[in-house]
């Protein structure tokens, strides 16, 4: 078991995962929700907290591939598995990623704090399917809201960065 | 000069923050650590109205971590505004940063400071309050009501019209030119009510207070106002203006919510610790102890001729203002001086405002800013006249709008908390934006075909036109600075504040427009009150207006002391050089560089640094206008409305940067098909608020987005800087009432309460069963 208890009696877990593709381990308060864990801990202030209820989206990340929300899960639950943050979101040769490139050029960029959490959701549909068409981005989207754009140009960069 | 001679301006430049923002890039106020920080939390009224007999807090300053708890005896007692406003503020000052009264369910009882935001949350449960509980009125016609409780009963606070009725702003004007609705052949009168709705900007309210080596007191804060944050901190902790300094990093959006100054409570804990201390809104709380927007009751009567002349209009608007008055008088106003003059009216007018307090959240400024409430009844009444007299919507309002070169007596009466000022129209595309919303949406086409429909399942089309202002005439006031560098790059420097806008961004726009060079060679500073000239912030679409135009004479200063320079480097007459390519040009071919310039100042003639400073306000608000046209579905059975398309053509003058400005525009008016059709701020019997979070307050997603087209109709506005007008705000003024006139068109039923949900809609076609196409419109002919 990697849970013990320390000096001031909280639980602390000793969790293994690798963080955008590095190996880590920390040490960690069980009670570490998986945002204070990546903007407390790993100091990754790219992911957003907009809610604290998993219905904005502003705090998704990638565990094993999988778009989540980051203030609904705990941090040890991470462990033996594999976070990409936006951090994380590198396009070949570790440039800037078609997504990022297209949220740039198409304008879907305004107040930004949605952002990070848009890209990781349309980069866990185009990875998992790179043909979505508007109404498969319209809908995985959903759980990602932005009070900004009205999403117009937001759809329009994922379509964008369809295939790339 | 027009828009085809422009080489960087109405260009789609990338949005300097995009590459940092897309990436992840720390920006926004708690993207920055601070070694030492507390954590701020809250106690909140849990009582719509009371007074606090008694509060202990020592049990909770027993809890390991506490490092401070203040409640109203730790503060001085300063009548003050939370509306982030230029001075001296038009809302009345009834707010304290602590009272020991409470005039709403989330208002503030007192403030912990810890080590943790799990022991500052323990001390908050901690603290024992007796509160003496006292009737509280909800409603604003029972507010004004004589014997209803009184919510502003203290002597202390200014500029409150009639606390005892419970007014806190109240102006009414009237121009007559003869006998009410004596021309009219038809009269109507009816009310239409929004709801309290909640601006959801995505990043919470969140501020840090920490003091730098000097010991003056920072505040890094999501703010939309810097300098206004910096004067009302200062009043109301009495601390010098000099002692604060205010950073605005990138902010998560604002939409009216953080023109609020709402830092007041996190500088006293720092004061109190000598500590950094975060204040961050939970969800929750932003929903119900931030701001939103004014709740209105809109009656509008009008009058209009058989030949569509529109003869009187009157219009009583009552704002819910909630428990204090916070923009209470300038929403108020606008709600009527934005709207009016939208159409010619030939007699009478008429506008009877009041803002009143109730026990309920407090309201504020949102995107439009009353406009919003008032084009929903104006753009109504509009439909219910054209129906009557058997004229298209499309033709009455292209009959009846304010043309080029008209004015309106409404101008000079109704400015934003004080008289406006006369102007008539300078720039106006409403024309081309009917004519193109109608081609797009296939207007006439569909009317014809939606005459004669059939079965539970009916669509039907519906026209908005709208206007707002480009800033205060004569009271917002903004400033820049340049100064060039060695490279031939300038920093800019302006007190104007992005909020997500792309201001920076077309900021510098129009300096590179004006110094012939790119975008990418002016680095923008924006809002930090130690280094950035003055701004009055960003609200009143006022930024591109105002800000533009500080920047551009800015500019235009720092490219005359570039040309003195480079007339002698080329030994020309200055009249002969003009700036292009990053170059200065002669007339005969010579050229020299920009660097070479700038270090030839800098090093070698008459040393000295080109940098120029201006100022930059003005005498007219030129409205940019809209035309918006919706497509409904509506199924009678379920009253369930669809939109099926949606046409945005919007009048901004020039768009300095048409990307920027069509996502401006669809943000906007998505943001108002969302209230249309799904968001309302619920509450139970005594004031508490129930749907207070993103789950049972619904606003938009991607999938529920209908189809949303933005097509920019330029003008030229000559008051502007390159033709420019504003943008950012009308937009969410039409879905309103395009949507509600095409739910009429489909269903021969009208609307009258926002939102349009299922229940509403089904109970309104119930009750015009059986005849549905007769409207439930009140003849008084």
């Amino acid at each position: 078991m990697s849970e013990s208890k320390s000096n001031a009696g909280l639980s602390v877990f000793a969790l293994k995962c690798a963080v955008n593709g590095e190996r880590t381990e920390r040490e960690i308060c069980s009670s570490r929700s998986l945002i204070e864990f990546i903007r407390g801990d790993l100091g990754l202030k790219g992911t957003k907290e907009g809610c604290g209820e998993g219905e904005c989206g502003a705090c998704m990340v990638l565990v094993d591939g999988k778009a989540v929300n980051s203030c609904l899960m705990m941090a040890v639950q991470l462990h033996g598995k594999e976070l990409v943050t936006i951090e994380g979101i590198k396009g070949k040769g570790g440039g800037l990623h078609p997504l990022q490139k297209s949220f740039m050029t198409e304008g879907a960029v305004q107040c930004g704090f949605c952002t990070p959490g848009l890209i990781v959701a349309s980069e866990a549909l185009l990875r998992r399917n790179p043909g979505a068409t508007l109404e498969d981005i319209k809908l995985e989207l959903t759980g990602n809201l932005c009070r900004c754009t009205g999403y117009e140009k937001v759809l329009s960069a994922v379509e964008k960065a369809r295939g790339k | 000069m027009d828009a085809k001679d422009l080489k960087v301006v109405n260009k789609p430049a990338i949005k300097m923050d995009a590459l940092g923002l897309a990436c992840g890039e720390p920006a926004f106020t708690d993207d920055m650590d601070f070694t030492g920080l507390l954590y701020a939390k809250l106690l909140w009224s849990p009582h719509a109205h009371a007074r606090i007999k008694k509060i202990d807090v020592s049990a909770a300053l027993k809890v390991p971590g506490v490092k401070a708890v203040l409640t109203y005896k730790d503060l001085p007692r300063v009548p003050h505004t939370t509306a982030g406003q230029g001075y001296p503020e038009p809302s009345p000052y009834d707010t304290y940063t602590l009272d020991n009264k409470v005039r709403y369910v989330g208002d503030r009882v007192a403030a912990v400071a810890a080590e943790t935001a799990e022991a500052a949350k323990e001390a908050v449960s901690r603290i024992k309050v007796d509160y003496e509980v006292l009737p509280a009125v909800l409603d604003t016609f029972e507010a004004m009501k004589d014997g209803a409780p009184v919510i502003h009963d203290e002597e202390d606070s200014k500029n409150i019209p009639d606390a005892k009725h419970n007014i806190a702003a109240k102006f009414d004007f009237e121009v007559r030119n003869g006998e009410w609705f004596k021309e009219a052949d038809h009269v109507f009168e009816h009310s239409w009510t929004m709801p309290y709705l909640q601006h959801c900007a995505i990043e919470p309210h969140i501020s840090i207070a920490y003091f730098d080596n000097t010991g003056r007191l920072v505040l890094r804060t999501s703010t939309q106002v810097p300098f206004h944050v910096r004067r009302i901190v200062a009043q109301a902790l009495k601390i010098p203006v000099k002692n604060i300094r205010v950073i605005k990093p990138r902010i998560g959006g604002g939409f009216g919510s953080k023109q609020e100054v709402l830092e007041d409570i996190v500088a006293a804990l720092a004061l109190k610790t000598r500590r950094p201390v975060k204040l961050e809104y939970t969800r929750k709380e932003t929903f119900i102890s931030s701001r939103t927007r004014h709740p209105a009751t809109c009656r509008m009567k009008a009058g209009v001729k058989k030949d569509g002349t529109i003869t009187d209009a009157e219009m009583e608007i009552t704002l819910n203002t909630g428990a204090y008055g916070s923009h209470a008088l300038t929403v108020m106003m606008c709600s009527g001086s934005h709207t009016i003059p939208m159409y010619r009216v030939k007699n009478n007018i008429r506008f009877i405002g009041r803002s009143v307090y109730t026990n309920m959240p407090v309201a504020g400024a949102y995107r439009g800013y009353g406009a919003t409430q008032g084009f929903f009844a104006w753009e109504c009444l509009m439909d219910m006249m054209a129906a009557k007299i058997g004229m298209d919507p499309v033709e009455f309002r292209k009959m009846n709008y304010i043309k080029l070169g008209e004015g309106s007596p409404v101008f000079k009466a109704m400015g934003e908390g004080r008289e406006g000022v006369e102007q008539v129209i300078t720039s106006c595309g409403l024309f081309e934006a009917i004519k193109k919303g109608a081609d797009e949406i296939k207007w006439a086409e569909k009317k014809a075909k939606y005459a004669s429909q059939s079965g539970p399942i009916r669509r039907g089309v519906g026209v908005a036109c709208m206007m707002q202002g480009s800033g205060i005439p004569e009271v917002d006031m903004a400033s820049a600075t340049m100064k060039m560098n060695e490279d031939g790059s300038f920093n800019l420097l302006v007190g104007a504040a992005d909020l997500g806008t792309g201001s920076d961004t077309i900021l510098a726009q129009i300096a590179a427009e004006v110094l012939g060079i790119k975008t990418d060679d002016i680095i923008v500073t924006s809002s930090d009150t130690d280094i950035t000239p003055f701004d009055v912030g960003a609200y009143a679409s006022s930024t591109t207006f105002i800000s533009g135009g500080a920047v551009k004479k800015t500019a235009e200063k720092v490219r005359d002391m570039i040309i003195e320079v480079a007339a002698k480097i080329l030994d020309q007459k200055k009249e002969d050089l003009r700036l292009e390519g990053g170059k200065v040009v002669a007339k005969d071919g010579s050229s020299c560089s920009l660097p070479e310039v700038a270090n030839t100042s800098l090093y070698y003639y008459n040393q000295h640094q080109i940098t120029a400073s201006a100022s930059h306000f003005a005498h007219t608000s030129p409205p940019p206008f809209q035309a918006n046209f919706a497509e409904v579905e509506v199924d009678t059975e379920t009253g369930k409305v669809k939109i099926l398309d949606y046409v945005s053509c919007v009048d901004c003058g020039t768009a300095i940067n048409p990307v920027l400005a069509e996502g401006q525009n669809d943000g906007a008016v998505l943001n108002g098909i969302s209230h249309t059709l799904s968001e309302e701020m619920e509450f139970s019997s005594n004031g508490t608020p129930l749907n207070a979070s993103f789950r049972r307050y619904k606003i938009f997603s991607a999938a529920d987005t209908p189809p949303l087209r933005t097509f920019i109709i330029p003008t030229w506005e000559p008051a502007g800087p390159f033709g420019a007008k504003s943008v950012s705000e009308i937009g969410i003024n039409g879905p309103l009432p395009a949507v509600a006139n095409a739910i009429y068109n489909a269903t021969g039923v009208w609307l009258f309460d926002a939102p349009f949900t299922p229940d509403r809609v089904l109970a309104a076609i119930k009750k015009q069963a059986p005849s549905p196409a007769a409207g439930s419109v009140k003849l008084l002919h």
